[in-house]
């Protein structure tokens, strides 16, 4: 069989555990091998139906008393049993924080090699993966050789598919845990006191570049922002120059956005910025230098300073609303 | 306090990332190299745990003979002192957990705490942290964006969905931190100067057997170029950018 790990949001599956699984299922087809797949919530059953709608014949939600706080090591350590009762060929989980850290965890306590962020697999003797490097802004064909093959999957890369079977069933399984396994856990949780559309689910998003050229230029863009009922973000540069904070950050070390329109303002869409973008409908740019590798990768471009077009469109804007 | 910290040299790409004609890694004549980001905050991390409860602080690089350039670059900003564990080719991540392991362990006891950056710019294999933890016996905590030292006690919380996750783990201890933790420092010419007689300690680990994921080659991605219907070029654009703004119903 194949294995899958998912995570498991508020009463529903992660998109990126979808993601996982839609993967998983094209290596346990390549392998002759039923998908199964593993959860560490109690709520996980109940969400059975869905994951049975995305191929998988058994889910194990795995129960133990020293697991009610997350705990990368006890995940991990869950699974490696799992593995030795049930011999996956392969396994896989997303490339999540979680995913990528249990995994690998996972890896040292067997001994082998883990392929992180792929996005496409190539069943044979051994795995041919192709996976994200540069966060993105690389592509490696690697080769995986192992006895059970590793693989995390990169996020919002591969579509999630929906593949329904007739039947999934339920299964415990407790695994032997000891303290040792909870060294490392979750001890509390602190809940954002942000304001606004975080970057990530926003659906209209104004970035900021160098080209703002001051903490005070953001103004302009926050207003820009407002009435589109959308969040500001930033290019590292921006963040470097201290005119805003790394949460507002988009790109390769920053977040990665997909709004239906992003208007990109004084930003040139370095690689490392654009793999961060790349997933809006649309993109605006607003620059003065026609050669700038975003004007060439965006819908629209106005070729202009933004100081003098951002103050435009608010007052067009506003104009339109009183009218 | 002992901090060390680990750092990779890799390259500095700006807008564009060209390949060498063999595809096996990327061409950097022209470019230079950098720390990954991440890492500059670790160095940053370092320094600053250093400051607050005394000790010291080592940079530990595995690379080229070259990667020396990025020692002192951590050393230029206020690492104590630095180590070079010289390799010639790309090492894969057990390799490089092993190396750093084992020079861990050639000089005593763990120092008080690891710092890596989450995951290297280039190569982004997320496992050399927890690697080197898993050998050395240690707890690992991954992600970092804030952390605190209380005593023998480590605070260390991360971003997650909606907020902060808090751990808590007692020193010696691994951590690997994504930027936006600290801002870095940028080292002084003084400091760069000094920096240049910095004494590096070499030496040239030996690779282990374990099979790594292997390259087989490297792609850039098609770069999606839709060539931009332009606007206008002043302000007068306002209107059509706004008649844009209608048609996508953002407005
Ligand atoms: C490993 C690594 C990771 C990185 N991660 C990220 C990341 O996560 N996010 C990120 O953004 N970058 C990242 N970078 C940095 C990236 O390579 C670029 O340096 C950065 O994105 C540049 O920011 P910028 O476009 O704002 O600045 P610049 O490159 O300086 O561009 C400014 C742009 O503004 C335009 N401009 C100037 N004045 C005006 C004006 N008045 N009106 C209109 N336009 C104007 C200019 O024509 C130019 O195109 C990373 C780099 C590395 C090496």
């Amino acid at each position: 069989m194949v294995l899958a790990l998912v995570e498991v949001g508020e009463g529903a599956v992660e998109e990126v555990s979808l993601e996982t699984l839609t993967l998983a299922r094209s290596v346990a087809e390549a392998e002759g091998e039923p998908l199964e797949a593993v959860a560490f919530a109690d709520g996980a059953s109940e969400l059975v139906d869905e994951l049975g709608g995305f191929g998988v014949s058994a889910l194990h939600v795995v129960d133990h008393d020293l697991l009610d706080s997350y705990a990368p090591d006890a995940w991990a350590e869950s699974l490696r049993e799992l593995i030795d009762d049930r011999s996956p060929a392969a396994v896989l989980a997303p490339g999540t924080d979680r995913g990528m850290e249990v995994l690998v965890r996972l890896a040292a306590r067997l001994g082998l090699p883990m392929a992180a962020s792929c996005t496409a697999v190539e069943v044979g003797d051994v795995y041919e993966v192709r996976r994200q490097r540069w966060g993105g802004s690389l592509i490696e064909h690697a080769t995986l050789d192992a006895p059970t093959a590793l693989l995390s999957v990169a996020p919002h890369e591969v579509a999630a598919e929906p593949a329904p079977v007739e039947e999934t069933t339920v299964e415990r399984f407790t695994p032997e845990l000891d303290e040792g396994d909870v060294e490392v856990r979750v001890v509390r949780r602190k809940e954002s006191d942000a304001e606004g559309v975080p970057l990530p689910e926003a659906r209209v998003v104004v970035g900021g570049g160098r080209g703002v050229g001051g903490a005070e230029g953001f103004d302009q863009l926050e207003e820009l922002a407002e009435l589109l009922g959308g969040t500001v973000g930033a290019s590292r540069a921006a963040v470097n120059e201290g005119w805003r904070p790394h949460d507002d950050q988009i790109g390769q070390t920053g977040a990665k956005i997909s709004p239906e329109l992003y208007v990109a303002a004084g930003i040139s869409g370095a690689v490392q910025h654009w793999v961060g973008c790349k997933g809006a409908d649309h993109v605006l740019a607003i620059n003065t230098d026609p050669e700038a590798a975003i004007v060439r990768k965006a819908d629209w471009a106005v070729l202009a300073d933004l100081h003098e077009v951002v103050p435009a469109i608010v007052e067009e804007l506003r104009a339109e609303r009183g009218g | 306090m002992e901090t060390l910290v680990c750092i990779k040299r890799v390259p500095d790409t700006g807008a564009r990332i060209v390949l060498t004609d063999d595809r096996s890694a990327v061409d950097a004549t022209g470019i230079g190299y950098t720390i990954s980001p991440h890492e500059e905050c670790a160095v940053e991390a370092a320094i600053a745990l250093a400051d607050d409860h005394g000790g010291t602080s080592t940079a530990l690089t595995l690379g080229a003979p070259e990667a020396e350039e990025q020692l002192r670059t951590a050393v230029a900003m206020g690492v104590d002192r630095a180590t070079l564990l010289e390799t010639h080719g790309e090492w894969g991540p057990i390799a490089t957990a092993g190396a750093i392991a084992a020079a861990v362990r050639e000089r005593g006891d763990p120092p008080d705490l690891l710092l890596f950056g989450n995951e290297s710019a280039d190569a982004g294999h997320h496992q050399v942290p927890i690697r080197v933890a898993a050998v050395l016996d240690l707890p690992a905590v991954t992600g970092v964006k804030g952390l605190d030292v209380e005593g023998e006690r480590l605070v260390a919380t991360r971003d997650a969905p909606g907020g902060e996750e808090v751990f808590e783990v007692d020193l010696p201890a691994v951590l690997s931190v994504k930027e936006g933790l600290n801002t870095p420092r940028y080292p002084s010419m003084r400091s760069r100067m000094q920096a240049r007689r910095t004494e590096i300690d070499r030496s040239e680990p030996e690779a282990g057997e374990e099979p790594d994921v292997e390259t087989v080659e490297l792609e850039v991605p098609e770069r999606e170029e839709s060539p931009a219907e332009v606007l206008g070029e002043d302000a007068s654009a306002a209107s059509d950018v706004v008649r844009v703004f209608r048609e996508l119903e953002v407005i």
